[in-house]
């Protein structure tokens, strides 16, 4: 078990899926308090089209430019569920859902083309699908890595905007800020995230990376700043995780393993956490009750 | 017509909504110093005349000014304080941080707040009664004590001009007090403000100026000349029967 960890490209993986993991947990406050959970998964959906498009253009599994196939996509996708919602009666959550099921469709008909085609079978796209972090090379977690230090480094920056973006965005807007530009750079992170996480984890499972962190720390803080970095922690724990122990066995999907992890923190999140877990709620209740009868003996 | 110490200036203003104009042909002018309430029925566009001023809705057609500036040009002289329906109050942070919030403007995009920040935070913070409340979760507040961190904030924004949106509503006796008496000092201090309003019967006790919107301006001038029976069954439509006998007496009439 320990020779797999120490296997240089499994411990290059981890690194990516790690990075990865506590880039989609910070990202993922963000969605969460933007109430655009659902957003997510539709973009990811989006993403396979522009994956298979790209590699049918140059015809070799160069990752830097799926994940520009993919980003191009996911960015129509998104175009498309603001286009629908605000220039017809459809609502919000029909136009994602309406887009996730369309373009994930279109995505996998064009697989099927593609691994018709000469390579193709071998291309590997099929992992895009559910994720196979082992498949990536040393170049491919170069540029996870990257991507996503840029997309950390653009949310710790300008912090403080975002915490006003998302709480009262007419506000800031009243403050002078670019309510627009704001929505475009969240638009152009969610899409980074999404397309960088899709070959580890796959494009049905990339959604969970990115909203089951967030709901768990919220669980545990009051703070925004403390929920960001929890978030993140979580994150990249679930993608170390589960990294490994997709590692332990030969060809196991890392996306469904991760996300398992991550479930698993949600479960801890959601029993014990300090803030608002279950036991948590149970005690103080009790000890309520308890206060109120011994008040109540007193007086009588 | 154009008088010299009109701080705002609203020609011909009108605003939709996707199927429905909520707001056509707007025409007033406030003048500096003054307590304006805006009144009007539920859906006459109350709320979207204020966005709609502060280009927070777009427009179809007309022009605002303040301080015979473009909006553009003069919004950091102007402080807005939004519905306090309009935010998730479930967002984790606490009062003083909200309030900080409204010293954004000046202490810039890429910079954090710094103690003096937060320390000014925290005054506006005591003046509207709140201090004991600085680190307390904001979705632990009451509505009342909720509104009364919207007005800290935009006290610290240390504006000319003030929009609030209904910031009496739902509030218990003492936080309108308290609201009211920031407001008067606000006004002392030479600040104009303009409150969208529900409640008719304080009209004349808390302002000086008074606005009847429908969709369109029936009335606007001071409360002694403008806030009478027939403006207000002009603008409310119908039999406003409450004002005939038994509260004549809170309303000032000229006729």
């Amino acid at each position: 078990m320990w020779s797999i960890l120490l296997h240089s490209n499994t411990i290059w993986v981890m690194l990516s899926t790690t990075i990865l993991g506590i880039a989609a947990g910070v990202v993922g406050c963000l969605a969460y308090w933007k109430r655009q959970n659902l957003m997510s998964d539709a973009l990811s959906h989006a993403a396979l089209p522009g994956v298979v498009i790209a590699f049918l253009i140059i015809g070799e599994k160069n990752l830097l430019i799926l994940v520009i196939g993919a980003a191009a996509t996911s960015l129509v996708g998104a175009l498309l569920i603001q286009w629908v919602t605000t220039s017809s009666r459809i609502t919000e959550d029909t136009a994602m859902g309406i887009v996730l099921s369309v373009f994930y469709g279109f995505g996998v008909m064009l697989l099927s083309i593609a691994n018709r085609s000469a390579g193709g079978n071998q291309s590997g796209l099929n992992n895009f699908i559910y994720g196979q972090a082992a498949a990536m090379v040393r170049s491919d977690v170069i540029t996870m890595i990257v991507l996503a230090g840029f997309v950390i480094f653009l949310i710790a920056v300008i912090f403080k905007e975002w915490k006003l973006y998302l709480f009262d965005a007419g506000f800031a807007q009243g403050l002078g800020r670019s309510i627009k530009g704001m929505n475009t750079l969240y638009t152009i992170i969610l899409v980074i995230t999404i397309v960088i996480g899709i070959q580890a984890v796959g494009v049905i499972l990339m959604a969970a990376m990115l909203i089951i962190p967030a709901v768990s720390s919220r669980y545990w803080t009051h703070s925004f700043k403390s929920m960001i970095w929890l978030s993140g922690i979580f994150g990249g724990m679930a993608g170390a995780l589960g990294t490994w122990i997709s590692a332990t066995g030969s060809g196991l999907p890392t996306g469904p393993f991760i996300v398992i992890v991550s479930a698993g923190l949600f479960l801890i999140a959601l029993l014990f956490g300090k803030e608002k877990g279950l036991i948590i709620h149970v005690l103080q209740f009790k000890s309520q009750q308890k206060q109120f009868t011994v008040r109540k003996k007193e007086v009588s | 017509m154009i008088v010299s110490n009109s701080i705002i200036q609203v020609e011909h203003l009108s605003a939709a909504y996707q199927k429905n104009t909520v707001l056509t042909d707007i025409n007033f002018e406030v003048k500096a110093g003054t307590l304006t309430s805006i009144v009007g029925p539920n859906g006459a566009g109350k709320s979207t005349l204020i966005k709609t001023m502060l280009a927070l809705h777009p427009t179809l057609t007309g022009k605002v000014s303040f301080f015979g500036k473009s909006f553009e040009k003069a919004k950091k002289q102007i402080g807005y304080v939004p519905q306090r329906g309009s935010v998730d109050w479930d967002f984790p942070t606490n009062a003083l941080d909200v309030v900080t919030m409204g010293l954004y403007g000046k202490i810039g995009f890429f910079r954090i707040p710094m103690k003096k920040d937060k320390q000014k935070a925290f005054e506006a913070l005591e003046k509207m009664g709140m201090s004991a409340y600085a680190n307390r979760q904001i979705s632990q507040l009451s509505g009342g004590q909720q509104q009364r961190v919207f007005l800290a904030r935009a006290l610290v924004q240390e504006a000319d001009l003030y929009f609030m949106d209904e910031p009496l509503a739902g509030v218990d006796a003492s936080t309108e007090k308290a609201i009211m008496a920031i407001l008067e000092e606000l006004k002392k201090q030479g600040k104009t403000v303009m409150v969208v309003h529900h409640d008719l019967q304080t009209v004349p006790e808390y302002f000086d100026h008074v606005l009847f919107l429908n969709h369109t301006v029936y009335a606007h001038g001071t409360v002694e000349e403008t806030f009478t029976d027939s403006n207000i069954i002009k603008t409310y439509g119908g039999n406003m029967s409450w004002l005939r006998e038994g509260d004549k007496n809170v309303v000032h009439t000229t006729s």
